[in-house]
C-alpha cells in the first residue's frame, strides 16, 4: 500500500528541499566526475595502444641484444625468410652529431636501418617519399627535433663520427622510444652499414642491435619463441612481440590511471562526507514532519523509504552531472599527460565508465546518507505533541550493518581502483587512518582555539570564533573535508617540490653536469686535457671494462644454469654482460657491509685478484666473501676472489657498478672510460662539445641539464594531473562548506539582525564574519597541511630515500589559498546577513 | 470506544522516576465528545499521547475501538492510527512542503485509498473537505502562504479526511485569536456531528471545554472530580 505514498512523499519533500539537497547532489558530482574521467581516459589509452600495437614496434617481433646476433640465429632467420617473413635489422648508438653550417653540436641516437624497416606505422617524411634514400649513401633523415636542436636546415651537412651526411629531410610516425631514453637525444636515421663506416662501433661502444620481423601471420608472434626457446634463452637476447609490448604499456598506463583513480576516489569519499553532513542536518530539520506523519499513521519503514528514495534520486542526479563533467575532463587529460603517453589518444565517450560512475555515485551517496537517516526511524510520534521528547537513537543491527557496509564500500572501491590488492587495502587503511588523524587534529585544534583564545581579543574575534561552536555547527565536518583537500594537494606539493629540489641539488654547485663516454684508452689523456680547460673543479675518471661471468667457485656458468631454479643463481645475473671498474677508494654512494676493502699489506690466502660485489647481486648470484668468480675479459679467462660486499645508492647520479676490481688487476684488459665533470655555463658546454667532436668524433657527451629537463617535464606533468584531481578534493571540501553555510544561514541571519538591533554597524558584522571564516580556513588548512608534512616526510624519506625538507613557502601559499576560498565562499553565503533589514528577519523568526 | 485502565506513566528525571500520570481510568463511549482539562503539568498531553497510542504507558492499558494497543507493535499502532484516528494539533503541524490539498490527502494516501466511503476520489474528497472549511480557493497554497486560522482549518480537513472513528485534538485554538478560534471550534463541532466521530479534546479554554458533553479534569496526574478542577 505504501509504494505510491513513499514515491509521492519523496517527490513532494524533495521538490521543496531542492536547494538543500542540491548541495548534497553537488557533493557527489565532483568525485563521480573524477572517476568517470579517469576510467574513460584509461579506456582511450588502452584502445589507442591496442590499435597501434604493431606500430609501437614497427614489426610483429623484435629481437634485441647488445651485440650482433650470433651465427646460431642464421638458420632461424633463413627459415623465416623462406616462409615469407620480412626481416630488417636496426642498430642504434649514441653519438655526437654536428651541423657544419650552424656549427652546433648535440648528442643524438644514430640509428642505422636496413631496407624494409619499419614494416608498420604511419611513417611520413618531409619532403614526402624520401625514406628509402637513406639506403642510397651518406644520407640522413632526422626527427624534427634535431632541426631545432642543431638549428639545422634540410640540405645541411651533418658530421656523424668520421663521416659527413647530407641532411635530406625529417621523418615522423616511426616507433617511439619512451621515457628517459628520448632524453639521451633525438634520432638520426642512416643506412645500416653507415654506422660502421663512420667509426661509431669502436671498442666498448654501447650499441643496441635489433632484428625486426614481419610475420606472414600475426598470430604466430609467440610461436617463434616457443619453437626456439632454448636458443633465445641461451644467448642474452630479449624477445618482444607487438602484442606483448602493447600489453606492457597498457599495464603501465593502467597503473598510472589507477593511481589517479585513487585520487579521484578520495574526492568521491569526501563527497560522501558532504552527503552525510548535509543529510544529518536535513534529518534534524525533518524530525517534526516525520513525527506528524507517524501520528497520521505512516510506518517507520515508509517514512524511511521515502527519504531514502529521495536521497537515491538526488545521488543519481548528482552522479549524472558528475558523469557529464567527467566526460568533459576526459577530453582535457590527453593534453595534460601528452608527454608521458606512449601513443596519441583520441577521446571517445566510454559508456561503461559512465555507467560504472553512475552506479558508484548512487551507491556511495546512498551509503553515506543512510547512516544519519537511520535516526528517522527513531522519531517518536509524540514529538508532534511535545517538543521536549528526544528522538530515540538506537544502537541496532541496522546501524552496525550500515557502518560495516560503509567500511566495506571503502575497501572494495579502493581495491577496485588500486593497481593491486595490497595497494588497495593499504589505501583504504591509509584513508581511514588519515580520516581519524584529521578528525583528531581538527578536534584538538578546535579545542585549543576555544581554550586559548585570549579574553583580551577583540569582540569581533571572540564572537567570530564562538560562532564556530554554535549549536548544530558543522565545523568538524567542514574542517575534515577542507582539511582533506588541503592534505592531498599539500602532500603532492611537498613530494614534487622535494623531488625537484633533489634533482636540482644533483645539478647544484660543484656537481658534475657533463658525462663523456666511449673514451678510448689512447684518447684519455688528450680528452682530459681538453676537458680540463673548460671544466670547473676535478674531473672524475672512471675506466670501464666489459666482462662476462664464466664460472663460480670453479663450476661452469652453463652447468650452474642447468640446476633446479631454487638452487641456482638467477639466470640474468649469470648471463648478463657486466661493466667493471677498478679504483682505490670507495665512492660516496657506497657503504661496506661485509669483508674488507683492499687490504694495505701483502695478503695471505689464494693470492687471486680481489673484487667487491654489490649486496643485492651477491644475493642473486648466491655468493659471499671468499667465493671465487671466473671472468671472460676481452677473451682472456681471469679468476677473482670476493673480498667485500657493499651497498650502492643507485639513485645518486654517479657511475655505479655491481663489481669493483682491485687496482692494478685490470690494467691490461681492453677498456674505455667515462669522465664526469662540471662545465658551468651553457655556452661553455656547447663550445666544449664542438671542440671535442672535432678532435674525437667517437667520444659522446651527455649534457645532464638536458636529462634534467626531461625528468622535470615528466615529473611536473604527472604531478599536474594529480594536483588537478587533488583540486577536486578541495572543491568537494568547499561544497561541504557551502552546505554547512546553508544550514546555519537562518541562525546567522537572526544573529546578524539581533546584533544590528542592538546597534552593531555593518562593519562590525563584516569583521565578525571574517574572523569566523579566517579561523575556519586556518583550522582546516592547518589540519590538512600538518598531515601533508608528515605524509611528505614519510614518502620522501621512506619511498624515495632522500632528505626531506619542508617547503614552507608552498605551505604558506596553500594556507592562503584555503583561507581565501573559505572566506570567499563564506562571505558569498552570508550576503543576506548584511543586506536584510533586522525587523524583516526578526518578524520572520517570530512568525 | 476508548477504554483506559490503570494508566501510569513515569519518566526518569535527574536519575529518579517522576510519575506524571497516576492510575488513570477512563472510558469514552462512541460518538462522545470529551474535554480533558487541567493546569499546566497536570498530565493532559501525556494522557492524550497514551490514548492515541503515540506513547506507551509504564503500566496499565489502552483499548481503542476494541484493539488493545499494548499488544500492537509501534508500526501496527501506526497502521491502526491511519485507519482509525485523526489529529488536530495546537501548532497546526501541516507538512510545510505540501500544498493544502496534498496535506489533506495524506491520510488517504497513507491508506492507499483511492476513494472515500462515499465514492469520491481521494482528491475530490480532499477538495470537498477544504471547501467545507471555507478554503476552496486555497487548494494549491503552501502552509507558509496561509494565516494561522487557515492553517488550522486545513488541519481540520486533514483530520477528517481519513474518516477516523476517533479524533484527538490538542489545544486546537491555543494559537489562534478568539474570533478565529471560535470559528474553528464551530467547524470542528459541525464536522464531528456529520462524521459521528468520537472526539477527545485537550484544552485550557474553559468555554471550549464547556461545549463538550463530558469534562475530565486532571491535577497532578490524577483524575479529579470536575467541580474541583479549576482550569486556568
Amino acid at each position: 500500500m505504501k509504494v505510491g505514498f513513499t514515491g509521492r512523499l519523496a517527490w513532494r519533500e524533495g521538490r521543496a528541499s531542492y536547494k538543500r539537497l542540491g548541495v548534497y547532489m553537488a557533493s557527489i558530482t565532483l568525485g563521480v566526475g573524477a572517476l568517470v574521467a579517469i576510467h574513460s581516459f584509461q579506456r582511450d589509452v588502452t584502445r589507442a595502444l591496442d590499435d597501434e600495437s604493431r606500430t609501437l614496434l614497427g614489426a610483429d617481433i623484435r629481437i634485441s641484444s647488445n651485440r650482433p646476433l650470433s651465427a646460431e640465429f642464421a638458420p632461424v632467420l633463413d627459415s623465416l625468410l623462406a616462409a615469407g617473413a620480412g626481416v630488417a635489422r636496426t642498430l642504434t648508438v649514441a653519438s655526437m652529431i654536428s651541423d657544419l653550417r650552424s656549427d652546433r653540436v648535440r648528442l643524438a641516437q644514430v640509428k642505422g636501418v636496413e631496407p624494409g624497416y619499419p614494416f608498420y606505422g604511419p611513417l611520413e617524411t618531409d619532403p614526402p617519399g624520401i625514406w628509402g634514400r637513406v639506403q642510397e649513401g651518406r644520407i640522413a633523415i632526422v626527427d624534427p627535433a634535431v632541426l631545432i636542436q642543431l638549428n639545422a636546415e634540410v640540405g645541411d651537412s651533418l658530421r656523424i663520427g668520421n663521416s659527413t651526411f647530407l641532411l635530406e629531410g625529417t621523418v615522423t610516425g616511426l616507433p617511439t622510444e619512451l621515457g628517459l631514453q628520448t632524453a639521451i637525444g633525438a634520432r638520426v636515421y642512416v643506412g645500416f652499414p653507415r654506422l660502421a663506416e663512420a667509426g661509431l662501433l669502436g671498442f666498448g661502444t654501447v650499441a643496441r642491435y635489433r632484428t625486426n620481423v614481419r610475420l606472414p601471420r600475426q598470430e604466430d608472434q609467440d610461436a617463434l619463441w616457443a619453437d626456439h626457446e632454448d636458443l633465445f634463452q641461451g644467448v642474452q637476447v630479449s624477445y618482444t612481440t607487438a602484442q606483448g609490448r602493447a600489453e606492457d604499456l597498457t599495464f603501465a598506463v593502467g597503473a598510472l590511471s589507477r593511481f589517479l583513480g585513487l585520487v579521484g576516489l578520495a574526492a568521491l569519499l569526501l563527497g560522501g562526507i558532504g552527503v552525510a553532513s548535509a543529510i544529518h542536518v536535513y534529518v534534524k530539520e525533518k524530525l517534526v514532519t516525520v513525527a506528524i506523519l507517524r501520528c497520521l499513521g505512516a510506518t517507520q519503514g515508509s517514512v524511511f523509504n521515502a527519504y531514502l528514495l529521495q536521497s537515491a534520486v538526488m545521488g543519481f542526479l548528482g552522479s549524472v552531472l558528475g558523469a557529464g563533467l567527467g566526460v568533459a575532463i576526459q577530453f582535457v587529460l590527453p593534453d595534460l599527460l601528452a608527454e608521458v603517453l606512449p601513443v596519441s589518444v583520441v577521446p571517445r565517450v566510454s559508456w561503461a565508465a559512465v555507467v560504472a560512475g553512475l552506479a558508484i555515485g548512487v551507491w556511495v551517496s546512498s551509503i553515506f546518507a543512510i547512516g544519519p537517516m537511520l535516526d528517522l526511524r527513531g522519531v517518536p510520534p509524540l514529538l508532534a505533541l511535545r517538543s521536549d521528547v528526544e528522538p530515540v537513537r538506537r544502537r541496532d543491527l541496522w546501524r552496525w550493518g550500515v557502518n560495516a557496509a560503509l567500511v566495506l564500500t571503502l575497501v572494495v572501491l579502493s581495491i577496485f581502483e588500486a593497481p593491486d590488492l595490497a595497494t588497495g587495502i593499504a589505501f583504504a587503511g591509509g584513508l581511514i587512518a588519515t580520516g581519524l588523524l584529521l578528525w583528531a587534529t581538527a578536534a584538538a585544534l578546535m579545542r585549543a582555539t576555544r581554550r586559548f583564545l585570549p579574553a583580551s581579543a577583540s569582540y569581533s574575534m571572540r564572537q567570530g570564533v564562538s560562532n564556530l561552536f554554535r549549536p548544530q555547527n558543522q565545523t568538524v565536518a567542514v574542517t575534515l573535508a577542507l582539511g582533506f583537500g588541503a592534505f592531498v594537494v599539500g602532500t603532492v606539493m611537498q613530494v614534487e617540490g622535494n623531488l625537484t629540489r633533489q634533482f636540482t641539488l644533483e645539478q647544484g654547485d660543484g656537481r658534475p653536469n657533463v658525462l663523456l663516454f666511449d673514451v678510448q684508452v689512447d684518447q684519455a689523456s688528450e680528452v682530459e686535457e681538453l676537458l680540463a680547460r673548460a671544466a670547473l673543479g676535478p674531473i672524475e675518471f672512471t675506466p670501464l671494462v666489459p666482462g662476462r661471468l664464466t664460472g663460480i667457485n670453479g663450476e661452469d656458468v652453463e652447468t650452474l644454469a642447468e640446476r633446479p631454479t631454487a638452487e641456482r643463481p638467477d639466470l640474468w645475473a649469470l648471463r648478463r654482460e657486466y661493466r667493471h671498474t677498478y679504483r682505490t677508494e670507495m665512492s660516496g654512494s657506497e657503504v661496506l657491509v661485509e669483508g674488507t676493502w683492499w687490504p694495505d699489506a701483502p695478503r695471505a690466502g689464494s693470492g687471486l685478484p680481489l673484487v667487491s660485489i654489490e649486496e643485492d647481486l651477491a644475493g642473486s648470484l648466491k655468493v659471499g666473501v671468499g667465493d671465487r668468480l671466473t671472468w671472460n675479459i676481452g677473451g682472456t679467462e681471469m679468476e677473482t676472489e670476493i673480498a667485500s660486499v657493499r651497498t650502492v645508492d643507485w639513485a645518486r647520479f654517479e657511475t655505479n657498478f655491481f663489481f669493483v676490481f682491485e687496482p692494478g688487476s685490470l690494467d691490461r684488459a681492453p677498456q674505455t672510460a667515462v669522465m664526469l665533470a662540471r662545465i658551468e655555463r651553457e655556452d661553455q658546454r656547447a663550445r666544449f662539445q664542438r671542440e671535442l667532436v672535432d678532435a674525437f668524433p667517437n667520444v659522446s657527451v651527455l649534457d645532464l641539464s638536458n636529462l634534467q629537463n626531461a625528468l622535470d617535464t615528466i615529473l611536473s606533468r604527472v604531478s599536474q594531473a594529480i594536483r588537478f584531481l587533488g583540486g577536486f578534493s578541495i572543491g568537494a571540501g568547499l561544497i561541504v562548506l557551502a552546505g554547512a553555510l546553508a544550514t546555519s544561514r537562518y541562525q546567522r541571519l537572526r544573529e546578524g539582525a539581533l546584533l544590528k538591533t542592538l546597534g552593531a554597524r555593518r562593519r562590525l558584522i563584516v569583521k565578525i564574519l571574517l574572523a569566523e571564516y579566517v579561523t575556519l580556513g586556518t583550522l582546516a588548512s592547518a589540519t590538512g597541511l600538518a598531515l601533508a608534512l608528515g605524509a611528505g616526510w614519510l614518502l620522501i624519506e621512506g619511498l624515495f630515500e632522500f632528505d626531506f625538507e619542508p617547503l614552507v613557502i608552498r605551505l604558506f601559499v596553500a594556507w592562503l589559498v584555503v583561507v581565501a576560498l573559505t572566506v570567499g565562499m563564506g562571505m558569498l553565503g552570508s550576503r543576506g546577513v548584511l543586506g536584510r533589514r533586522p525587523l524583516e528577519v526578526l518578524r520572520d523568526a517570530g512568525g | 470506544m476508548i477504554i483506559a485502565e490503570g494508566l501510569i506513566k513515569e519518566y526518569r528525571s535527574g536519575g529518579r522516576p517522576l510519575r506524571v500520570l497516576d492510575s488513570v481510568d477512563l472510558e469514552v463511549a462512541a460518538e462522545d465528545f470529551v474535554a480533558i482539562v487541567g493546569p499546566s503539568g497536570s498530565g493532559k498531553t501525556t494522557l492524550l499521547g497514551l490514548l492515541a497510542g503515540l506513547d506507551e504507558p509504564t503500566a496499565g492499558r489502552v483499548s481503542l475501538a476494541g484493539h488493545d494497543l499494548s499488544l500492537l507493535t509501534e508500526d501496527e499502532r501506526a497502521t491502526f492510527r491511519a485507519s482509525n484516528v485523526g489529529f488536530v494539533f495546537q501548532t497546526f503541524h501541516l507538512l510545510p512542503t505540501l500544498t493544502a490539498l496534498e496535506n489533506v490527502m495524506v491520510p488517504a494516501e497513507l491508506l492507499g485509498r483511492r476513494e472515500s466511503s462515499n465514492g469520491n476520489s481521494a482528491r475530490v474528497w480532499a477538495a470537498s473537505l477544504l471547501d467545507r472549511v471555507g478554503l476552496a480557493d486555497r487548494l494549491d497554497h503552501y502552509p507558509a502562504q496561509l494565516s494561522g486560522g487557515e492553517q488550522q482549518r486545513v488541519a481540520l480537513a486533514r483530520a477528517f479526511s481519513g474518516e477516523p472513528k476517533i479524533l484527538f485534538a490538542d489545544e486546537p485554538t491555543g494559537n489562534l485569536d478568539r474570533a478565529t478560534g471560535d470559528h474553528v471550534v464551530h467547524l470542528l463541532e459541525a464536522l464531528n456531528t456529520d462524521a459521528r466521530t468520537t472526539l477527545v479534546l485537550v484544552t485550557h479554554n474553559l468555554s471550549l471545554a464547556a461545549r463538550a458533553r463530558r469534562v475530565v479534569s486532571l491535577a497532578d496526574g490524577r483524575i479529579v472530580p470536575t467541580t474541583e478542577s479549576v482550569p486556568e
